[in-house]
C-alpha cells in the first residue's frame, strides 16, 4: 500500500490522474477519523488530503465560509465562534463512541463531515449538513478538476451537486474545496427536561413539542437505561429533552409555555446554558452508549412517530440499548450478542409489519468483520440501485475513488 | 434564443405520436387541435414561445409511465410542465416534443400532523398545501411570489424560494420525499417521511434540476407551526450604501429575520403609486424587515433592529402595530412587479445573487449599464440573501427595445458573477440563462452536471435546450482520457 500527501488543487489532481493510468484504486482520507465508518476498504493507494488545510474566505455578515476541504472542523469553529456564528448543523465528534484517541477525534475535518453528511440534533430545525453546504472544488474520479455551487447563500444556477456530494462518502470525487453557510449562534440556550415517561407517552411528547410554535431546536428522548449522562436525576426513569434556543427573554417566555402545556404533574427540570451545551454535545455524539463498549452501534432514521415502536420492537427481540433524537425520527441503537450486529431485525422493523415503512438503518460501529458481511448502509431497490451506480459511473468511470465504501464493487 | 433544431421526422410523425398518446390517455387529456395547443406555447418568461408538437395530460402515474415509455421508444422528446409560471422559460415547449402538463395532479393524498409532513401530487399548487394545514396552525414555508399559481412539483423542479428563505430554506431544505417516473418510465421513490438519504442524495440532486433528469409524480414536504407573531419594520434610507450597511449589521447581530427586503427608489416610487401605503418618498432605500416567532422574541428584535437602523442613518422607520399595518407594509413589496407594469408596456425580471456587501457597488455599476441601455430599471432585492431582482422596463412593441432589454439583463447576471455572485439565486436556468453559464463555469464543470443528466436520460430526451448551452452525447461526454500519470513530485514525501 503506498500513500501520497498531495499540497495543492494540482497535486491533487496528478496523484489521481496517476492512480487512473495505474488503475489502483485509492481510499481518500484527511483526518482519518471516518475511516471507520462505511464498508470496510483495503485499497492499494492512500490518498492523504490532510495538506489541504486554511481557512480562505469568511466574511461573517455574508453567513459564508470557504475552506480547504481539510480544514479541522474545531479550528472552523473556534473562528466563527469568535464572531458569534456557528456552523448550525452540529458536525457530530463520534471519536468516543468509535474509541479513537481523544487527539485523534480533534483531526476531523470539515470535508469529511460534508462528504459524510453528518448532522446533530438540531437537524430538526436547521437542516442537515448538505443543506449547509453551498459549493464545492474537486477532482473527480476521471482526474478532472470542477466546481459546482457557488459562494453565496441563495443558488438555483446548475444541477445541485453539492447534495449529491454530501453523503457520497468520497466515492464520487476528492472535495479540495468547501464553502458553507454559517449562522449566528444563539444567545441563550435551555433545555426543559420532563421525567418519567414511557417511551410512547415520551413520542407523545416530542410530537406536541415540535407541533407548538416554541421553535424547539432538539428534541430528545432517553429511556430509563440510557440516561446515564444526566447527573441531575436519580433513579431510573425515562427522559424527554427539548431545546430552546435564542434571546433570553423569548427562551425564558417559549420555556414557561412548554411546561404548562406538557407537563401535566410530571417531574420537570431546566438545563441553562452550559449544561445544556454538555447535554446536546452528548446527544449529537453518541454518549448515552459509548459506556457499551463491545456492542454493535446503528444510526436509524424513520418517521418521527415511529421511533419509540420501532426501538421497542427491536429490544424486544435484540439485546438492545437505545435513545431518540430528530423528534424520534433518529434512533441510536446498540446491539449486543447477534451474529448480524441486529441488522435483520432492525430492517425488518424499519419496513414494519405491513412492510409499507420507509427510512434507513447505518451500521455506525462495528467490527471489521461484521462491516464487509453486513450491509453497512439501508439497500435499496434494484433500480435504485441501477440507478445510483450509473451516478458512480459518470463520475468515476473506472472506480478508482474509495470503491466499495457504500456499496460493494462501486 | 436559439433552441435545439427540430427533428424534422418526429415532426412529420405527428399524426402517429398523437394516435399513441391517444391509446394511452383518451379523451381531452390529449390536445392536437393549433389553437388548444396555443394555450402552452409559453410559460411565465412570454418573451420565449413555441407551439409544442402535442399536449398530453395524464391523470395517473401509469400514464405517465407509458407515456415516457413509449416516448423513450419513439425517440420523442419530453417537457414537462405544472402551472407553466416559470420566469427562467424552464417549460417552454418544442416543436419536436411532447408536452407533458401535469395540472390533473391536483390532490392532497395525506395530511400528517404527528410527522408534520403534507404528501401531495404535484400539480397541487404552492399556496393549497398551507391552506390546506393552515387550520391546524401549520403552513408550507417556501413561498414563492407566484405561490398561488405555481405548484409543488414546478417548485422542486426549480428549488424555488421566496421572501421567507433566508430563515427557512429553499424547496430543497423542505422537501423529504419524491416519487418520480424515469425517461424509461420506471417509477421510482426517493426518501420519505424520514429525514436524509441512505445512498447518494438524489432527492437533493432531483431538485432544482429543472425538468431535466425525472419527471416528479408525487412529493412529501415538511410543514411547520405557524409562528404566534409576526410585526414588519419599514425602514427608509438616504443611500443604499447605509440601507446595505444596516442588513449586514442586522445579520452581524445574530439576527436572522423571517424576510429583509430592499426596495430601490424607482421600486418604491413605482409601489407606492400603485398600493398608496404610505411608502416613504423622499428616501433611495427602503428596508421591508419581518421577524416572527414568540411575542417575546419579536418585540425585543424590532427594539433592536430600530437601534441598528438608527445607526445607520434611517430616516424613517415604522414598526406595524397590528397584523393589517403589517400587512400593508408588505403590500408595496408583493406588488412591485405589478406596480412596475403599470409604468411600462413590458418589463424583464433578472434574478442573480451577489455577496451583499458588494450592493452598492452592483447598484451604481447598475445604473451605468441603464444610461448605456437607454432603459430604465427598478431593484427590488431579498436583501438577507443577496437575490436581487432587477426589473428592466422596456417596450415590446418598439423595435429593438426587447433584444436592448435582454442585452442589458445579460450584462446584469454576469455582473453579478463579477462580484462573487451567481445567474439566479430561485427563478433557475431554463433557456434564457442557459448562454450564461460558460460565464460561471468552465467546460469541465458543465460536463461533469451533463454526465449526471446521463446517469439518468442517456439519450437526452427530457427538456433538452434547458440549462446547457451545448448538448453533447453522453458516448462524448463518457470518454476518459488517461493521463500519462507520471507523478511530477517525485522527491515529496510519500509514506
Amino acid at each position: 500500500m503506498s500513500g501520497f500527501a498531495p499540497a495543492d488543487l494540482d497535486e491533487l489532481r496528478e496523484a489521481i490522474n496517476e492512480a487512473l493510468a495505474a488503475e489502483e484504486p485509492v481510499e481518500l482520507v484527511a483526518g482519518g477519523t471516518k475511516r471507520e465508518l462505511g464498508r470496510l476498504l483495503q485499497l492499494p493507494r492512500t490518498l492523504d488530503l490532510s495538506p489541504l488545510t486554511a481557512i480562505r474566505d469568511y466574511q461573517p455578515s455574508e453567513l459564508v465560509l470557504t475552506a480547504a476541504a481539510a480544514t479541522r472542523v474545531g479550528e472552523i469553529e473556534a473562528v466563527i465562534a469568535a464572531n458569534g456564528q456557528m456552523l448550525a448543523f452540529e458536525p457530530p465528534d463520534w471519536g468516543a463512541l468509535l474509541s479513537l484517541p481523544e487527539a485523534a477525534a480533534q483531526r476531523r475535518t470539515l470535508g469529511g463531515v460534508l462528504a459524510c453528511n453528518l448532522s446533530g440534533p438540531r437537524r430538526i430545525k436547521a437542516g442537515a449538513a448538505r443543506d449547509h453546504f453551498l459549493g464545492f472544488r474537486g477532482i473527480s474520479g476521471r482526474g478532472e478538476i470542477f466546481k459546482a455551487g457557488g459562494k453565496v447563500v441563495k443558488n438555483v444556477t446548475g444541477y445541485d451537486l453539492c447534495k449529491l456530494m454530501a453523503g457520497s462518502y468520497g466515492t464520487l470525487a476528492a472535495l479540495e474545496e468547501v464553502t458553507v453557510k454559517v449562522l449566528p449562534r444563539p444567545e441563550t440556550v435551555s433545555t426543559l427536561l420532563l421525567c418519567a415517561l414511557d417511551p410512547t407517552a415520551a413520542v407523545h411528547c416530542l410530537t406536541r413539542a415540535l407541533s407548538s410554535p416554541h421553535e424547539i431546536s432538539g428534541a430528545a428522548y432517553l429511556p430509563a437505561a440510557s440516561n446515564s449522562i444526566l447527573q441531575s436525576f436519580s433513579g431510573p426513569q425515562g427522559v424527554v429533552a427539548l431545546r430552546l434556543e435564542g434571546p433570553a427573554p423569548s427562551v425564558v417566555f417559549r420555556r414557561e409555555k412548554l411546561m404548562s402545556e406538557l407537563a401535566a404533574g410530571s417531574e420537570t427540570a431546566v438545563l441553562e446554558d452550559g449544561p445544556s451545551t454538555t447535554f446536546w454535545r452528548g446527544i449529537r455524539d453518541v454518549l448515552p452508549l459509548v459506556e457499551l463498549p463491545d456492542r454493535v452501534v446503528w444510526r436509524v432514521s424513520v418517521a418521527p412517530s415511529r421511533g419509540a415502536e420501532l426501538a421497542e420492537t427491536v429490544a424486544d427481540r435484540l439485546d438492545a440499548r437505545w435513545y431518540l433524537d430528530w423528534g424520534g425520527g433518529l434512533v441510536w441503537v446498540a446491539v449486543a450478542g447477534a451474529d448480524d450486529g441486529g441488522a435483520a431485525v432492525i430492517r425488518a422493523a424499519i419496513r414494519g409489519t405491513d412492510g409499507s415503512g420507509t427510512g434507513h438503518a447505518t451500521l455506525i460501529k462495528g467490527s471489521p468483520a461484521l462491516r464487509q458481511t453486513v450491509l453497512v448502509f439501508e439497500p435499496q431497490s434494484a433500480a435504485l440501485a441501477a440507478l445510483a451506480a450509473r451516478v458512480k459511473e459518470a463520475f468515476d468511470p473506472r472506480g478508482i475513488l474509495n470503491p466499495g465504501r457504500i456499496v460493494e464493487g462501486q | 434564443m436559439r433552441m435545439p433544431l427540430p427533428d424534422v421526422a418526429v415532426a412529420e410523425r405527428r399524426d402517429e405520436i398523437v394516435a399513441a398518446l391517444r391509446q394511452i390517455v383518451s379523451g381531452e387529456g390529449v390536445i392536437a387541435s393549433e389553437s388548444e395547443r396555443r394555450v402552452y406555447e409559453s410559460d411565465g418568461l412570454t418573451a420565449y414561445r413555441q407551439l409544442p408538437l402535442v399536449v398530453v395530460l395524464p391523470s395517473t402515474v401509469a400514464q405517465v409511465a407509458a407515456i415516457l415509455r413509449y416516448c423513450k421508444v419513439a425517440g420523442v422528446k419530453v417537457v414537462p410542465r405544472g402551472a407553466g409560471t416559470s420566469l427562467s422559460g424552464g417549460a417552454l415547449p418544442l416543436a419536436d416534443g411532447v408536452l407533458l402538463g401535469m395540472a390533473k395532479f391536483n390532490r392532497i393524498l395525506e395530511i400528517d400532523y404527528d410527522n408534520r409532513c403534507v404528501v401531495a401530487q404535484p400539480g397541487v399548487t404552492n399556496l393549497a398545501i398551507t391552506k390546506a394545514v393552515e387550520h391546524g396552525g401549520f403552513y408550507y414555508a417556501p413561498d414563492p411570489s407566484s405561490q398561488i399559481a405555481c405548484t409543488i412539483g414546478g417548485n422542486v423542479a426549480e428549488n424555488s424560494g421566496g421572501v421567507h428563505c433566508l430563515k427557512y430554506g429553499l424547496t430543497t431544505n423542505n422537501l423529504l420525499g419524491i416519487e418520480m417516473v424515469s425517461m424509461d418510465g420506471e417509477v421510482l421513490r426517493l426518501g420519505g417521511k424520514h429525514l436524509d438519504a441512505a445512498g447518494y442524495d438524489l432527492l437533493g440532486v432531483m431538485t432544482g434540476s429543472e425538468g431535466l433528469l425525472s419527471v416528479v409524480t408525487e412529493v412529501t414536504v415538511r410543514i411547520l407551526p405557524k409562528p404566534t407573531a409576526a410585526r414588519a419594520l419599514l425602514i427608509g434610507f438616504p443611500t443604499t450604501e447605509d440601507a446595505g450597511d444596516c442588513v449586514a449589521a442586522v445579520i452581524g447581530a445574530g439576527i436572522i429575520p423571517a424576510g429583509m427586503e430592499m426596495m430601490d427608489r424607482p421600486a418604491i416610487h413605482a409601489a407606492e403609486a400603485f398600493v398608496k401605503v404610505g411608502y416613504p418618498l423622499d428616501v433611495e432605500a427602503l428596508l421591508i424587515v419581518e421577524l416572527d416567532g414568540a411575542p417575546a422574541e419579536v418585540d425585543f428584535l424590532v427594539e433592536k433592529i430600530e437601534e441598528i437602523a438608527g445607526d445607520h442613518h434611517a430616516t424613517t422607520i415604522r414598526a406595524s402595530r397590528d397584523e393589517a399595518e403589517r400587512l400593508a407594509f408588505w403590500s408595496g413589496r408583493k406588488a412591485a412587479f405589478p406596480a412596475v407594469g403599470r409604468i411600462s408596456p413590458d418589463y424583464y425580471c433578472m434574478d442573480g445573487t451577489i455577496p451583499r456587501g458588494r450592493l452598492s457597488e452592483v447598484l451604481t455599476r447598475m445604473r451605468a449599464l441603464s444610461e448605456r441601455y437607454q432603459l430604465a430599471v427598478a431593484n427590488v432585492f431579498h436583501a438577507g440573501d443577496g437575490n436581487l431582482h432587477p426589473l428592466i422596463l422596456y417596450d415590446a412593441n418598439k423595435p429593438g427595445e426587447i433584444e436592448r432589454a435582454e442585452a442589458f439583463g445579460a450584462d446584469i447576471l454576469k455582473l453579478c458573477v463579477e462580484v462573487g455572485g451567481v445567474l439566479t439565486g430561485e427563478h433557475g436556468v431554463g433557456v434564457e440563462k442557459r448562454d450564461l453559464m460558460g460565464t460561471m463555469f468552465n467546460d469541465a464543470d458543465l460536463a461533469h452536471q451533463q454526465r449526471l443528466k446521463c446517469a439518468f436520460d442517456p439519450d437526452g430526451l427530457l427538456n433538452p435546450g434547458k440549462v446547457f448551452p451545448q448538448l453533447h452525447r453522453c458516448a462524448e461526454l463518457g470518454r476518459l482520457h488517461v493521463h500519462s500519470g507520471r507523478l511530477p513530485f517525485p522527491d515529496l514525501p510519500r509514506f
